[in-house]
């Protein structure tokens, strides 16, 4: 999933300075997972701004929008009805979904709530954590199912590195060595044998180093 | 007993405090509430087992958004007591009702 985290609210509330009648999106895929931008989100940042401005003496009206995704035009060709009632539209999606509804309403303003940061995983309730960078050429066959390009901080393919020490990184002791947990997998899989096969240098142009990427299936478009 | 304590608590009854959310607190803060506070079961004896654990957390939580939105994260509270302690049931809605009155009313309403 797409993980999130939301901005401080002092930096929402100076977006949302200028307008009196906000709408507020949510989104009901992964920030509803990662417990960013879902309705129940929606619903308390609303309460929050609704107080800070009461409180201001510049009450707000808000209209609270959970979409289905905010991500595919059929869900948000919904807001059409309303969305002109609105000067402003906060979004809690992901930045492509914000980025998606400002696409599909040109004439509006749409502003994030969330900064969006990594694809990752619930690795228990309330602790999310990175594991696919979306390189565009995965080698998790090689590497036991642990991607080196995530979990080591250089991203290298033949590791671990000099920084690694007792399992763990040398960026922060609580982030562990990405090469020691393949070089775990091998033992444990009694495969130690595939650690001796050097990895290629890798092509990057599959991944963001080649500018923005985009996939099509002929056989799929209407 | 017949013990008395102050007639501006409203008490609202949820079968547990574990079923109580964030956004249940900031809407009587909407609605006019110069302050709210849980009262849930002694630690250790939730009769869902962390209900009050987790109630506990939530309102930690809630004074940091309360913190940040203005109205003040003083004016949450979370008490643990048994259902057999009426005398200090009294003694927290008067404690609480004291608390709130130095407070003074909400911001939120004093804006309007």
């Amino acid at each position: 999933m797409i993980v999130a985290n939301r901005k401080p609210f002092e930096e929402i509330i100076k977006m949302l300075k200028p307008y009196s009648k906000i709408l507020l999106l949510g989104c009901n895929e992964c920030v509803t997972v990662c417990a960013t931008g879902g309705s129940k989100e929606v619903a308390v940042l609303a309460s929050e701004i609704r107080l800070f401005r009461q409180k201001e003496g510049r009450p707000v009206e808000i209209k609270e929008v959970t979409l289905e995704r905010n991500c595919d035009s059929e869900y948000v060709a919904n807001l059409k009805e309303f969305i002109d009632e609105y000067e402003v539209v906060m979004s809690m999606a992901c930045g492509c979904g914000i980025q998606f509804v400002g696409e599909n309403y040109l004439h509006k303003v749409v502003m994030p709530a969330v900064n969006t940061t990594f694809e990752g995983v619930t690795e228990q309730h309330g602790v999310w954590s990175e594991r696919c960078q979306g390189c565009g050429n995965c080698i998790l066959d090689r590497t036991l199912g642990v991607c080196p390009v995530t979990r080591c901080a250089k991203s290298i393919l033949n590791g671990p590195c000099g920084g690694s020490q007792e399992g763990k990184c040398e960026i922060n002791k609580d982030v562990p060595c990405g090469w020691q947990l393949i070089i775990d997998r091998y033992k444990e899989m009694n495969m130690m044998e595939k650690y001796l096969e050097i990895q290629p240098i890798k092509d990057w142009s599959s991944g963001r180093d080649g500018g923005p990427r985009k996939r099509v299936r002929e056989d799929l478009e209407i | 007993m017949r013990l008395s304590y102050p007639a501006n608590v409203k008490i609202i009854k949820v079968p547990c405090t574990g079923r109580v959310d964030i956004i249940h607190v900031l809407k009587s803060f909407e609605n006019g509430a110069d302050g709210v506070y849980l009262v849930g079961c002694l630690e250790g004896d939730c009769h869902y087992l962390t209900g009050n654990q987790r109630a506990k957390k939530r309102v930690e939580y809630l004074k940091q958004v309360l913190d940040e939105c203005g109205i003040g994260g003083e004016r949450v509270a979370m008490y643990n007591i048994s259902s057999a302690q009426g005398q200090r049931f009294a003694e927290i809605a008067r404690e609480m009702t004291e608390k709130i009155k130095a407070l003074g009313t909400s911001p939120a309403k004093a804006g309007k």
